[in-house]
């Protein structure tokens, strides 16, 4: 096929570009897919980079900013141009890198950023607007007037420059998350990999093995190399499977290792149904792996770089060792008439490669002179230019000239329909500098290698990624770190195949002539995914942007969804050019995770939607449910908001039925949720006087009390009521949404501040089902719950007692007489399991007293009508003066917060203090959050004197209600204060009253 | 990131919860003013070594004395804060 003419005008040859079986692949099947609406078939192995390469289609995309056509540049992870859209409707995924998508039957896929077609794109007239889009772009439009940005610019800009489009349905694929641990992590499958992994394991130490790709052999696959004088793709399948075979080795492949992170931990994406049209049944689409392990070994190998010439991003110019990975991985011919040009011995391979696939090389262009070209060139036909550069090339959808400046300055043009590109290996060095260890330019390379112990004692950079360029170094290098991490001494058993032992060498020539001048030869690509040229280069150092960092962010250059992989040292070897520095005193930035781009689908994992974070269910839940209650979310807590019943329209109608059962007859009410923490220990009473503001000497056994907590700076921190069980038994309450952190609190003050007290305690808010019963008929109900030989009396078991009792025939229970309502209540403590059960009995045994269940509605309005703080009065800003409790704090003991909460400013009376607040017309609502003015005066911040915290239709009241702080307060009741709502614009009178507003003697809880 | 309780072992960093400074001690009830706003309010902000307070909430509940270089995150040491000898 190589007598072939090429790119004849007018009739097309119809030619094949499948030229073998290909080491990756599955000849015998046929895969059939579409690629911008039209059908193609392909193998499986194929990538859709190679499937489409071989039926002959080279136009891929259309760049990011100019729409100039783009193909392929690589057949790996690295790819710049070939991004695409995958699948479609809700699964559709933009973005996608043609390089490492593996077909499928049926795989629908499409270019993207091009409008109204690939070969022809309107847009592609942004060539001409060019000026527009030159370094800095981004920052120099945000300094024209913002009209101009925001009608014409920012319209063009979004409509001209982009990517693909993310699906506009949610994601119908699941993604999970997992952890593991191991003490080996190798990364990457290539011969060095390989050799440490297997190193590794024959130690004996538990290994995992990642692999981005699908298959193992890294570069070998893409080589002519030969391992012990076989293929040295079939060694690597030899050495995958020997490594399958043990039981301490888990591989991985379609796995990327995107980061390390402290502490030996990494974080690895496995695409575990991306290659297939759906994930199997139960199966995830992707996992996200979190590796931690001991030992890790960066087997990552290289990235080529490409040469920065004229035109140097038409379709058919690409990188050297993706043409020989497509003709030996994929047996695909990438064209038929190629021009090699090579900076490094590397690159040469190509010539050879090609020649015996059997494609035309027609010229070879080495930056240098060596005897290794010399001889190719002998051997291929193929005309030499030695000190050559390729000044220009041409071809609208793909190239079909190469202009070829020759070592005395004259240019020649070839006609070619390939141009295979080395400027070189850069190590791919990226987990080694996540935790901001520099890497170090080698000369000899050209590249940046890790420095020595870069990241950790217990990172191993092996092979090409640690700058070890020979085959056998690949094996030397990760045998070596295989047995070190193992901790086995493997010197004399470490057993190197035979292998080619060639040198690597490298003239350092990062781009062709001129490339950074005018822009009359055309624009010259440094990061082709974000279209930064030679130019924009020299335009941001002229500008004064002579910094990496500032190069990066003027440009954009590295910022784009490759991050520059290819890009990189480019650049900086062209800045260390211009500014007259070497690249090693011109420096680099550092690469951040993630190496590959992850979807955020499978960083959320399982979180999301519903399961987003989970709900805690009280133990009444599902008798509530059986109920037709509303339910709404209080922090993680799902709590029944009111119990509607037939014939109620409307929700304030059935809490005010709720309100009035309390006050009337009897109501019952889980409260469950409030934090219970049993402390139990000689010292708790002095623990307790230490963590409440009051006194807690002389609380008896059998009584429960009031106690305020307050933080170390003398806030507020939370509220809660105690009781003493035993005599060296306390259990304590705390607010429901503070549970956790009082606990934490609480431990604090115990193992930091004063270890010596003999305290234990123990958080038990899920092993209680806690329920309050609240009404003039709760003493009845109760009557018929706790066992008949307790006392219920007044007497015996009077306002704020606590006891351990037996309930509905032995079960053990604890007893509370505590009231939120202010009528005479109890709360009854059973172990959780019986919580349902004790809701259902309270119904039952109620029902002859008017029983009705109230939710988290109705519990408020009742103390708001009683002056309880709560989490608007308890919002961390409030000192306990400010809550009218500033009685409590006790002058005879320290407390935690008392030395803060003594400073004068937080005692000034003059700060806003609780009251209530009565509306001058009843039914006008108090709205929370308003701020209370003098009456008459202006809506300015100077006369804001406070605000409503709480508000509420008080049913007992006839009246709407509030709780707010208003400086001076207690000294204005009466007065009439101006509430302002700057949202709604309205001004309403209030009467501040005392923020008790039913049965102020508390003479219904003591009945 | 991960620490290494003394009771739990090596756990990673979603167990536990960060307070601050280990090295500031809570002032006597009659200490003057400033040592109280200086405990409540002033933290240094050490580039190197520094001791922090952790609290392991999601395992033994113990509160930990973690030694660690703020530049480097390398955590030397972490001790059970009730085992620490007080200087
Ligand atoms: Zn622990």
């Amino acid at each position: 096929m190589s007598g072939l003419r090429v790119a004849g005008r007018g009739r097309k040859a119809r030619r094949t570009f499948r030229h073998g079986a290909g080491n990756g692949l599955e000849t015998g099947r046929q895969i059939r897919f579409t690629f911008d609406g039209k059908s193609y078939l392909g193998h499986p192995g194929d990538t859709l980079a190679s499937a489409l390469l071989a039926n002959g289609v080279r136009l891929l995309g259309r760049s990011f900013k100019y729409h100039r056509p783009r193909g392929l540049l690589s057949a790996g992870p690295e790819e710049p141009n070939a991004l695409v859209e995958l699948r479609q409707g809700a699964a559709r995924e933009p973005n996608t890198r043609a390089t490492i998508a593996e077909i499928f039957d049926g795989l629908v896929a499409s270019s993207q950023n091009r409008w109204p077609g690939l070969a022809l794109d309107v847009l592609g007239i942004n060539g001409f607007f060019s000026p527009v889009f030159t370094a800095g772009f981004y920052y120099k439009t945000f300094m024209w007037p913002a009209s101009f940005w925001e009608k014409v610019y920012e319209p063009l800009i979004r409509r001209a420059a982009g990517l693909g489009r993310a699906a506009d349905a949610a994601d119908p694929d699941r993604y999970e998350k997992i952890t593991a641990f191991c003490d080996v992590l190798v990364v990457g499958a290539g011969p060095a990999g390989l050799s440490a992994a297997l190193a590794a394991a024959e130690s004996g130490v538990q290994v995992i093995l990642c692999e981005q790709d699908a298959l193992p052999g890294g570069r070998l696959r893409g080589e002519r190399t030969l391992i012990d004088g076989r293929p040295g793709w079939m060694w690597a399948q030899d050495a995958h499977r020997r490594l399958a075979g043990m039981t301490n080795v888990r591989i991985m492949t379609r796995s990327c290792v995107f980061a390390r992170y402290d502490g030996g931990t990494y974080g690895v994406l496995e695409r575990v149904f991306d290659h297939l049209p759906a994930p199997r049944e139960g199966q995830p689409r992707q996992r996200m792996w979190r590796v931690v392990a001991e030992h890790c070994v960066v087997a990552t190998g290289g990235i080529e770089r490409p040469i920065v010439f004229p035109n140097n991003d038409r379709p058919g110019i690409m990188l050297a060792a993706s043409v020989r990975t497509y003709l030996h991985r994929f047996g695909v011919i990438p064209g038929h008439r190629a021009v090699v040009y090579t900076n490094n011995s590397d690159g040469l391979r190509t010539v050879a490669d090609l020649h015996h696939a059997g494609v035309r090389v027609v010229a070879i262009v080495e930056a240098g002179t060596s005897t290794a070209a010399q001889d190719l060139a002998r051997q291929t036909g193929a005309v030499l230019f030695s000190g050559a550069t390729i000044a220009n090339t041409f071809g609208r959808l793909g190239v079909t000239a190469a202009v070829i400046r020759d070592a005395h300055g004259r240019e020649h043009r070839v006609g070619c329909d390939l141009i295979a590109v080395s400027g070189g290996w850069s190590p791919d060095i990226a987990l080694t500098t996540h935790q901001g260890a520099r890497p170090v330019y080698r000369d000899d390379l050209a590249a940046f290698v890790p420095a020595q112990g870069a990241g950790g004692s217990d990172l191993h950079v092996v092979g090409v990624a640690a700058g070890v360029m020979t085959d056998r170094g690949a094996f030397e290098s990760g045998l070596r770190a295989g047995y070190l991490t193992s901790g086995a001494d493997g010197s004399g058993k470490m057993r190197l195949p035979d292998v080619n032992d060639a040198a690597y060498d490298i003239t350092p020539v990062w781009q062709g002539p001129g490339t950074g001048n005018l822009p009359r030869a055309g624009k010259a690509f440094v990061d082709f995914q974000n279209d930064v040229t030679a130019r924009d280069i020299r335009l941001a150092a002229q500008e004064g942007f002579q910094s990496v960092e500032h190069l990066k962010r003027y440009t954009t250059l590295c910022m784009a969804t490759d991050q520059g992989k290819t890009a990189n040292v480019n650049a900086l070897a062209m800045l260390a050019d211009i500014t007259g520095r070497s690249v090693s005193e011109t420096g680099t930035t550092l690469i951040r995770p993630p190496v590959q781009p992850v979807a955020l689908g499978a960083l959320a994992g399982a979180h999301r939607g519903r399961h987003f974070r989970p709900f805690r269910l009280p133990p009444t839940h599902r008798w509530a449910e059986e109920q037709g209650a509303v339910f709404a979310e209080n922090g993680l807590w799902l709590r029944a908001q009111w119990y509607p019943r037939p014939g109620e329209t409307h929700w304030l109608e059935t809490v005010n039925r709720e309100v009035e059962t309390v006050r009337n007859r009897v109501g019952f009410c889980d409260v469950s949720t409030l934090g219970k923490i049993d402390l139990q220990g000689p010292d708790v009473r002095v623990f307790l006087d230490r963590l409440y503001v009051n006194g807690w000497q002389k609380l008896p056994v059998g009584r429960a009390r009031y106690g305020l907590m307050l933080r170390e700076d003398g806030f507020v921190f939370d509220d809660g009521t105690t009781a003493r069980l035993g005599e060296n038994h306390y259990v304590m309450t705390t607010t429901t949404a503070k549970a956790a952190s009082v606990m934490q609190h609480l431990e604090f003050c115990h193992q930091c501040l004063w270890p010596e007290l003999d305290v234990q305690f123990i958080s038990v808010t899920d092993e209680w089902a806690q329920i309050a019963v609240a009404g003039p008929n709760s003493r009845d109900v109760m009557r018929q719950i706790v066992d008949p030989d307790f006392d219920l009396s007044n007497a015996a078991f009077g306002f704020m007692a606590a006891a351990d009792v037996t309930v509905c025939g032995g079960l053990r229970a604890r007893l509370f007489r505590l009231s939120f309502s202010g009528e005479l209540a109890y709360e009854i403590a059973v172990p959780a399991r019986y919580g349902d059960a004790l809701a259902r009995r309270l119904m039952q045994a109620g029902a002859p007293y008017g029983i009705a269940p109230y939710g988290t509605e109705a519990l408020g309005v009742m103390r708001i009508e009683k002056g309880h703080p709560a989490g608007a009065e308890l919002n961390g800003q409030t000192t306990a003066h400010d809550l009218g409790m500033g009685r409590l704090l006790s002058g005879r003991k320290d407390f935690i917060g008392r030395r803060m909460a003594d400073r004068a400013a937080l005692r000034d009376p003059a700060r806003p203090t609780l009251v209530g607040l009565k509306p001058l017309r009843v039914d006008a609502p108090l709205v929370c959050g308003a701020h209370l003015l003098p009456k008459g005066a202006a809506a300015t911040a100077a006369s804001d004197q406070g605000w409503i915290a709480s508000s509420a239709w008080s049913p007992t009241v006839g009246s709407w209600i509030g709780l707010g702080f208003l400086q001076n307060g207690p000294a204005r009741l009466g007065d009439v204060v101006a509430v302002h709502n700057p949202l709604a614009g309205t001004v309403t009178e209030a009467v501040v009253v005392s923020p008790v507003f039913v049965d102020p003697q508390g003479e219904r809880l003591h009945g | 990131m991960r620490l290494t309780c003394p009771h739990c072992g090596s756990r990673g960093l979603e167990e536990f919860s960060y307070r601050g400074d280990a090295t500031v001690q809570r002032p006597a009830l009659e200490a003057p003013e400033e040592d109280w706003v200086a405990y409540v309010y002033l933290r240094d902000n050490p580039c190197g070594a520094h001791r922090e307070l952790w609290y392991h909430g999601a395992g033994c509940r113990a509160w930990l004395v973690v030694e660690r270089d703020t530049l480097t995150h390398v955590v030397h040491n972490v001790r059970a804060v009730c085992r620490e000898e007080t200087p």
